[in-house]
């Protein structure tokens, strides 16, 4: 069946390989049967691609552990939902579902745009196949994941226990997708350049794959800060890591150009920018995908072996030059078509929005990447800590979320000072009354947290004085009731109103990300049975110790051969709030020479944490138990002694009944953040919002614009 | 095993070579004219104004939505206006013009 | 002032605080950020009060804990140099003898102490890889 797979990327080589050159020649020589010809080939890769990746699952969920990769990563314990995810767990399970994800996302891309946009989509056609050629390419030549060894080793290594929770089974394949869809704009940007027609109508094509990119990609991102959060033992959601930052730098791109596309649509302004801002995406994106893969930076998330690096950097230099010399050699077709009317108006304002976008994005690649500039100009790789980053990005959020507030209130080409003037009005008195209500509450003086939360006010107000307005004039026309004004009225203008919703999101999503920082309380501390500690307004008291041993064949757990843990109560001036079982599971080392029974807990200990989640707080708490006590270190050598391996989970039971009935101090992690729950909340808002501003209007309801019926005034030009 | 890998192998093949080389054997089969080519030739502009136009019409609504929700005053909107409606015109005369003769596909 | 020298003013006042910003970024970062040493190297070049990024494996045996403070040594991957260290913070899930860490110290004396929460442990390579996205602890 390996050879099967292995087939399959031979014959993918070829597809791809055939469809560049068949797309090349057909738009050349203008004829039509050849690009037809090579759209085939990108879903013919599809389908060869799904065939590979089910070759691989197959294998992985039969347990074939001929197939090297299964060996690695997988084992029979290991529950069958995460065997099935163990296939991107590896260099290259993981090369496989990318190119998989770009062939499915190319294949549609295309089938949807295969009547219209004829040359540009043949380009387009012929880079994507491109990357799909280097990706496989790549898994031929270096990291095959049909190697096999003969004869297959009885059981496999075991996926990661960091792994086995269910977000990480969904995060890669949104994270993927999201790359993926970047390289979709990308390709039709250079098609577009290639054949001179940056116009209107590649300009809405072009908006779909770019949100559908900043969609997923935003997606991905915001999972990965959950998962973090919500299941792993530090208790953050976000720690300017190398990665994370890979994958915010495309969408902060994708976030500015999807802004800036709609004044090119109205201005035919800003074409250089707006391809230059394009390109970047999916070269930010490719990027991203090699950071995780070469090793060349100092970070947590790390393929192993740096052999990847070198194709991947002669990749983006490809793409780079290439993106460079495109738009230099096409900027007479690139020329603006008008100028900025005047600063009071709405262009303006998503101008200010690009520019602090792009700046974060400038930013953050500076921080990621010094490292490599610091050793490239005095030797030493040095890097920037989370105090770097936040000294720039949050004042530049700050500007970003108010920018947010302040562009719903101009018009479009040009404002009127004295209506601007008016409609500021309530805004600013909305943030001033939070800065004052927030200072009379007491609440810490912390300047930028403040300023935070008084942009947000003036965000709110913002955009609820727009929609209280919209209703009005809506009412005012068809003289509905509220509920069904609202409705028609974002039905009517979802670009508008959807994108409303998104500002309001991204400034919930702030104001939780501002005050679980800014207000934190966080305690590290050891605890014994029946003591207590303050956390900020909460009292934590250690109630009592648990312990669970797992038979080993118990394939629905995780596989941990036992846990240690313990029952917290958290209480509030007296009034219990809830009660938290965090503990600690340890698994298999598979290592012999720390005897029978030390094998079973001596390997990675997985912390899994409790905590309570609220509006207006969440209470988060990690136990890291103490089983070096010599009491228990005496049981554990008694069993190395006399239990034979595989009786020697029996001593898992001694040592669970002595942790339960002597339990030793055992060190917490707690920390109690105010409004994180707000960050997932804005979250959804900002891809709700999004989803109704790109959802295309029922015919019905689009209203034409009879031009001509209008009666001309003088000056208007007659037309023959 | 071996044998059914191989001939998934090689039915994966056939499959492949039957979806690539359908247009070009249905191209083989028609008599080549060049009325598709003069249609390749007039759609981009076309479709690049058809796009244009509706992003104008948009922008009309979007300006008087604008006026209404207390942006503009209204002698800004009636300049606004009446430049959005001359740049519409425009686009609607050029459409006309890109059209072949017997199709009819004005909005009005 | 006419239109073309309004905006040429315009671009003039954007790219100045785009300089302005660039150059606070750049300069920042050098005095900010601490230099990636391996064990023998730390040894030779530490100066007290300046912190540092040390990456090497914990030696096995070193790994000792009492009261909140961890206290273990790290090596170079060729095992010739080694660093003790004490660390209080968050320990990562990962942690354990033989793995790869990074952490932030600071010379104290003749003694590295290692920065609050500032241990990274990298993936160990038995299981080959982390995919893209996956977070560990700091």
């Amino acid at each position: 069946m390996a050879a099967l797979g292995s087939g399959c990327l031979l014959l993918s080589l070829a597809i791809c390989a055939y469809g560049i050159v068949a797309a090349i020649y057909g738009v050349r020589s203008k004829r039509m049967e050849f690009t037809d010809s090579a759209r085939r080939a990108v879903y013919a890769l599809a389908g060869v691609l799904t065939v590979a990746f089910a070759v691989l699952e197959l294998a992985f969920l039969r347990n074939d552990f001929a197939f090297n990769t299964v060996a690695d990563t997988s084992s029979r314990t290991t529950p069958a939902l995460y065997r099935a995810a163990a296939v991107w767990s590896s260099q290259e399970g993981s090369l496989l579902l990318w190119a998989w994800l770009l062939s499915l996302w190319s294949s549609l891309a295309l089938f949807l745009m295969r009547r219209r946009l004829r040359d540009v989509c043949a380009y387009a056609t012929a880079v994507l196949l491109g990357f799909g050629g280097f990706f496989v390419s790549l898994m031929i030549f270096y990291a095959t994941p049909f190697a096999t060894t003969s004869p297959a080793p009885a059981e496999g290594a075991g996926l990661d226990p960091l792994l086995r929770f269910p977000t990480m089974v969904i995060h890669p394949p949104m994270l993927y997708s999201g790359y993926t869809l970047c390289t979709i704009p990308f390709a039709f940007a250079v098609g577009a350049l290639l054949t001179r027609r940056i116009d209107a109508e590649w300009i809405a094509a072009t908006r779909r794959f770019a949100f559908a990119a900043w969609l997923c990609l935003g997606v991905g991102i915001l999972l990965g800060a959950r998962w973090s959060y919500s299941e792993l033992g530090w208790g953050g959601y976000w720690g300017w890591d190398a990665v994370e930052n890979a994958s915010l730098m495309p969408w902060l791109t994708a976030t500015a150009f999807l802004h800036s596309l709609m004044i090119q649509e109205k201005r035919g302004m800003l074409k250089v920018w707006n391809a230059s801002l394009v390109l970047a995406t999916g070269s930010l994106a490719i990027m991203g995908t090699f950071l995780v893969r070469s090793g060349i930076l100092n970070s947590i998330h790390a393929f192993g072996g740096a052999t990847l690096g070198v194709p991947f950097v002669a990749l983006i230099g490809v793409m780079v030059a290439g993106s460079i010399y495109l738009v230099v050699s096409r900027r007479a077709a690139l020329r603006s078509e008008h100028r900025l009317d005047s600063l009071l108006s709405r262009e303006s304002a998503f101008l200010a929005n690009n520019l602090v976008l792009v700046g974060l994005c400038f930013v953050i690649f500076w921080g990621t990447y010094f490292p490599l500039i610091s050793e490239a100009l005095n030797g030493t790789a040095a890097s920037v800590g989370p105090p770097w980053f936040d000294r720039y990005t949050v004042p530049l959020a700050l500007i970003l979320v108010l920018l947010s507030g302040i562009g719903p209130l101009i018009a479009w080409r040009r404002a009127t000072l004295a209506s601007a003037r008016r409609n500021f009005a309530v805004p600013l008195g909305a943030a001033a009354i939070a800065v004052l209500a927030l200072l009379a509450a007491g609440v810490p003086g912390r300047p930028l947290a403040i300023a935070l939360f008084a942009c947000a006010a003036f965000v709110f107000a913002s955009i609820g004085q727009e929609f209280a307005r919209g209703v009005r004039v809506r009412r005012e026309i068809a003289h509905e009731a509220v509920p069904a004004a609202l409705l028609s009225l974002v039905r009517r203008n979802r670009r508008r109103y959807g994108g409303y919703i998104v500002h309001v999101g991204i400034a919930v999503l702030f104001v939780g990300v501002a005050a679980s920082s800014s207000f934190q309380h966080a305690t590290e501390v050891g605890l014994s049975p029946g003591s207590s500690t303050r956390v900020g307004a909460y009292t934590v008291s250690y109630v009592r110790p648990t312990a669970t041993v797992t038979p080993a064949a118990d394939a629905a757990h995780t596989g941990s051969s036992m846990s240690l843990g313990a029952v917290l109560d958290v209480s509030k001036r007296g009034h219990h709030v809830a009660t938290l079982r965090p503990s600690q599971g340890y698994y298999d080392s598979g290592e012999p020479t720390q005897g029978s029974v030390g094998q079973l807990i001596g390997g990675q200990a997985v912390s899994h944490i409790s905590m309570s989640e609220g509006a207006l707080r969440d209470v988060w708490s990690a136990i890291a138990p103490n089983i070096s006590t010599p009491a228990l270190q005496r049981i554990v050598d008694a069993g190395n002694r006399t239990l034979p391996p595989q009786d020697a989970p029996i001593a898992l039971g001694y040592l669970a009944r002595q942790y339960l009935q002597h339990p030793p101090a055992a060190q917490f992690h707690f920390i109690v953040s105010p409004l994180v729950m707000w960050i997932w909340i804005g979250g959804a808002i900002v891809f709700g919002g999004g989803l109704i501003a790109v959802w295309p209007p029922p015919s019905a309801v689009v209203r034409r614009v009879s031009v001509r019926a209008r009666p001309r005034s003088a000056g208007d030009p007659v037309r023959a | 095993m071996d044998a059914l890998v191989v001939l998934l192998t090689l039915l994966l093949v056939a499959g492949v070579l039957i979806v690539i080389s359908a247009p070009l054997r249905a191209r083989a089969g028609e008599r080549p004219g060049t009325r598709e080519r003069e249609q390749s030739r007039g759609e981009p502009e076309r479709a690049a104004l058809e796009a244009e136009r509706e992003a104008k019409y948009r922008e009309i609504r979007d300006a008087e939505l604008d006026y209404r929700t207390g942006k503009l005053s209204r002698e800004d909107y009636e300049a606004v206006d009446a430049a959005l409606r001359r740049e519409a015109i425009a686009i609607l005369d050029s459409l006309e013009h890109a059209l072949p003769p017997s199709s009819d596909r004005l909005e009005n | 002032m006419n239109p073309a020298r309004k905006r040429t003013a315009r671009l003039v006042a954007a790219l100045s605080a785009a300089l302005v910003l660039a150059t606070a970024l750049i300069y920042t970062s050098f005095s900010a950020a601490s230099p990636a040493l391996s064990p023998s190297q730390l040894l030779h070049r530490a100066q007290p009060g300046r912190s540092y990024q040390l990456t090497g494996v914990v030696v096995g045996g070193s790994v000792r804990r009492a009261g909140g403070v961890l206290y273990f040594a790290v090596a170079d991957r060729r095992g010739s140099s080694n660093v003790p260290l004490s660390y209080t913070g968050t320990v990562p899930d990962p942690f354990h003898e033989g793995r790869e860490v990074i952490v932030t110290v600071r010379k104290e004396g003749a003694r590295f102490v290692g920065e609050r929460d500032s241990l990274i442990t990298k993936c160990p390579s038995k299981y080959k890889a982390a995919p893209a996205g996956e977070r560990q602890n700091y």
